[in-house]
């Protein structure tokens, strides 16, 4: 193969590196007191082009290059597109909710540019290193984003905590990738699974997966590993959060999807019991978790812990339809979160005015684009249908119930009951009566890049509500290179 | 030859001290050393490793691990700094403004 | 030798460890009982180079310090990937299909070190003079 087309096959991650490059360039450059708003245009059209990018490798037929470290497939391009759009919001957003004098904006731009190849070459990499590399790369972006605000005292303990859970967990994921090298002697993960199928399986590959488990379940938050989620969240600036409750975790789901349906199927029996134990656990813990927030940055918080354990059910399910189920319903709470936080960003802006869920009250009456806008993300949080959210929850307790998950699906159905109550609070309080509330008179007009961010994560969340054939379509195609990878292991699978 | 199981052995308890240090230790600086023990425990088993399977692989593994140790030291310093200035306090039982 | 038996190989390392470690203690004890005690302030400060001393050690240092000592650790291992690089770059040809492929290669990542170098530059972070007062 030459050069040329290998490039193709990172090309959405060279088109966002160039992008973060050039903003970095060019933000020392602009003088001490512009205005970084066009830094911030330049990162929309970077990530507009590796959209487009990701949606052109589709038609590349699916395989591997440089030495079979990345593999373009449908199941990447799907994660690809998915994170391209999620940054997409979050740099409207995050030019709607600065102000004109924040200070390193364009840090932030980069950070978000860099933060998306990270994640992007977790969803493509076919070899642990890669994996590894592009696990940190959207890491450490991460923790620096969350620390924007290092003026406010939140800021920093916020960064601090996301950085130190974060680097703990980053070990564990390391030593579970060594013992699978020790195991078998390789970190290619197709080669992984050959290896495993064909031999006694060694302690050494159980151990190891279960310290992978343990990373990754650090950074989807899911229990028992969830404890930093709800401080983190507060602390970092809105947009942030929009971007690292959905961008990270999607990316994260994606290496889990790889790792655990790809390099150990033949280990199946050793880790669905504990993905069913954390998805029941997770969504239990974050549901009843978010019943008594009063702040609603920490109730969208463990209600992103109880999305995590709704995706892990499809985990559970051990077949094509089950990660099909997880791709789009990470795809599915990506839009409307993202949708939710662009509404929330916009109203506190960079600093957070308005933190508790009362503080909305009336909101609708003061803005009804707003106010509408999140009652509409609210609605399909909860999965109401003709909402993304219904086709969401729909296809992984269907999968799961195909596989015989009876539990765990009924687990899952009271829980979605749960959801009702603290989802239905800040719905009623935006829709009540107004009072006259300086808070809600200090929100500032809607611009046009909120008017993009809102229209594209109101058309995501309907389109996968009312027509989702076409994503499943892509998430199923996704589902079956992944296990297409290695033709000896389906049996081990089933 | 000294036989691999005792660089796993101690490998594995360099690790556990990290794991325990990161929860006993207040001090945010000596939390963020424990992370460093445990991330040296583990190039130590990727050398192990390489040198069992006679395969470079394990060793490329360690020089990324000790660059983004590298990197994930700076950035935790920057944080830490940043701490500092509004804390004036360095350890972790006083950085509590948001609690579960 | 294998197994157990290779350990023997380390007896007169740890023999020559224990006669350091006695003769180190044996000088130190000696001339604890053989010398004589007569303790003044002068002998008992903190040697400084003999110069007297000034000022407590826990003081806080400047957070260019810290700045500095950040930039140092991140510049500084960008470089352990140029050694296997440049071991292996004779075979780099062979192995890529193509003939400057290695060197394009390590020009790439030396640029993005570059892109780094120019941002905290422009930046006034090596600025030791300038007041940033902030920072």
């Amino acid at each position: 193969m030459t050069d040329v087309a290998q490039v193709f096959r990172i090309l959405p991650e060279v088109i966002l590196t160039i992008t973060g490059v050039l903003i970095m360039l060019g933000e020392p450059l602009l003088a001490k007191n512009a205005s970084r708003k066009p830094l911030g245009w330049l990162a929309v059209l970077g990530t507009l082009a590796a959209l487009f990018a990701s949606f052109w490798q589709l038609q590349l037929p699916a395989g591997t290059a440089y030495f079979g470290t990345v593999q373009t497939d449908a199941f990447s391009v799907f994660f690809h597109v998915l994170i391209a759009g999620i940054v997409l919001v979050t740099l409207l957003v995050t030019l709607d909710a600065a102000g004109r004098d924040a200070e390193s904006l364009g840090e932030l731009f980069a950070l978000m540019c860099f933060g998306a190849v990270g994640m992007m070459l977790m969803s493509c990499a076919t070899e642990l290193l890669l994996v590894f590399v592009g696990l940190e790369i959207s890491s450490i972006s991460t923790y620096i984003m969350a620390a924007f605000r290092r003026k406010s005292a939140k800021g920093p303990e916020s960064a601090i905590k996301y950085f130190l859970l974060g680097s703990f967990a980053t070990a564990f994921f390391l030593y579970g990738i060594a013992l699978i090298f020790g195991a078998t002697g390789t970190t290619d993960i197709p080669q992984i699974a050959g290896l495993l199928s064909t031999s006694q399986v060694p302690v050494f590959g159980v151990i190891g997966m279960a310290m992978i488990l343990i990373g990754i379940g650090f950074k989807v938050s899911a229990v028992p590993f969830q404890v930093w989620a709800p401080d983190v969240y507060e602390g970092a600036p809105s947009p942030v959060v929009g971007l690292m409750s959905t961008a990270p975790k999607a990316a994260a789901f994606a290496v889990l999807l790889r790792v655990l349906y790809t390099a150990l199927p033949a280990l199946h029996s050793h880790w669905q019991p504990l993905i069913w134990w954390m998805a029941a656990l997770s969504m239990t813990f974050g549901n009843l978790g978010a019943l008594r927030q009063q702040n609603i940055k920490r109730m969208l918080a463990y209600s992103s812990i109880a999305h995590a354990g709704y995706l892990l059910v499809a985990f559970t399910a051990l077949s094509p339809d089950g990660i099909a189920a997880a791709s789009f319903y990470a795809a599915s709470y990506a839009v409307m979160n993202v949708g939710a936080f662009a509404v929330i960003s916009h109203a506190g802006g960079m600093d957070d005015r308005l933190t508790l869920i009362q503080d909305y009250r009336g909101l609708a009456y003061r803005s009804p684009l707003l106010g509408g806008a999140l009652a509409f993300f609210l609605i399909s949080l909860i999965g109401i249908p003709f909402t993304g959210g219904f086709f969401g929850k729909f296809y992984v307790f269907a999968s799961a119930l195909h596989s015989g998950l009876v539990w765990l699906t009924i687990i899952g159905l009271v829980n979605s009951g749960i959801a009702v109550y603290y989802y239905l609070r800040p719905l009623v309080s935006v829709y009540s009566k107004p009072v006259h509330s300086d808070l809600l008179d200090g929100i500032p007009r809607v611009t046009v890049p909120l008017m993009f961010a809102l229209l594209i994560t109101i058309a995501g969340t309907l389109i996968l509500g009312i027509v989702p054939g076409r994503v499943l379509a892509l998430a199923k195609a996704g589902a079956l290179t992944l296990q297409s990878t290695v033709s000896d292991t389906t049996t081990a699978v089933k | 030859m000294v036989p691999i199981a005792y660089y796993l052995v101690l490998s594995a308890i360099l690790f556990s001290i990290g794991v325990a240090a990161f929860l006993i230790k207040r001090n945010i600086i000596t939390v963020f050393m424990s992370i460093e023990l445990m991330l040296n425990a583990v190039n130590l088993t990727f050398v192990a490793f390489a040198h069992q399977w006679h395969h470079v692989s394990g060793q490329i593994f360690v020089f990324f691990v000790m660059v983004v140790a590298a990197a994930e030291a700076a950035v935790g310093l920057a944080i830490i700094i940043a701490i500092f200035r509004t804390r004036s306090t360095l350890n972790v039982d006083q950085v509590d403004l948001m609690k579960l | 030798m294998q197994g157990a038996n290779y350990f023997w190989n380390y007896v007169p390392l740890l023999l020559q460890i224990l006669a350091a470690a006695g003769l180190g203690a044996g000088m130190i004890t000696a001339s604890w009982f053989l010398g004589r005690h007569r303790n003044t302030k002068a002998k008992l400060d903190a040697y400084e180079c003999g110069v007297p001393v000034e000022g407590d050690a826990r003081g806080r240092f400047s957070v260019r310090f810290y700045m500095v000592a950040m930039l140092f650790i991140l510049f500084d291992v960008e470089a352990v990937f140029m050694l296997p690089w440049a071991v292996i770059y004779r075979e780099l040809p062979k192995i890529s299909g193509s003939r400057l492929f290695g060197f394009w290669e390590m020009l790439v990542y030396l640029g993005f070190v570059l892109v780094g170098f120019f941002y905290i530059w422009k930046k006034g972070i090596l600025d030791w003079s300038a007041d940033k007062g902030d920072l």
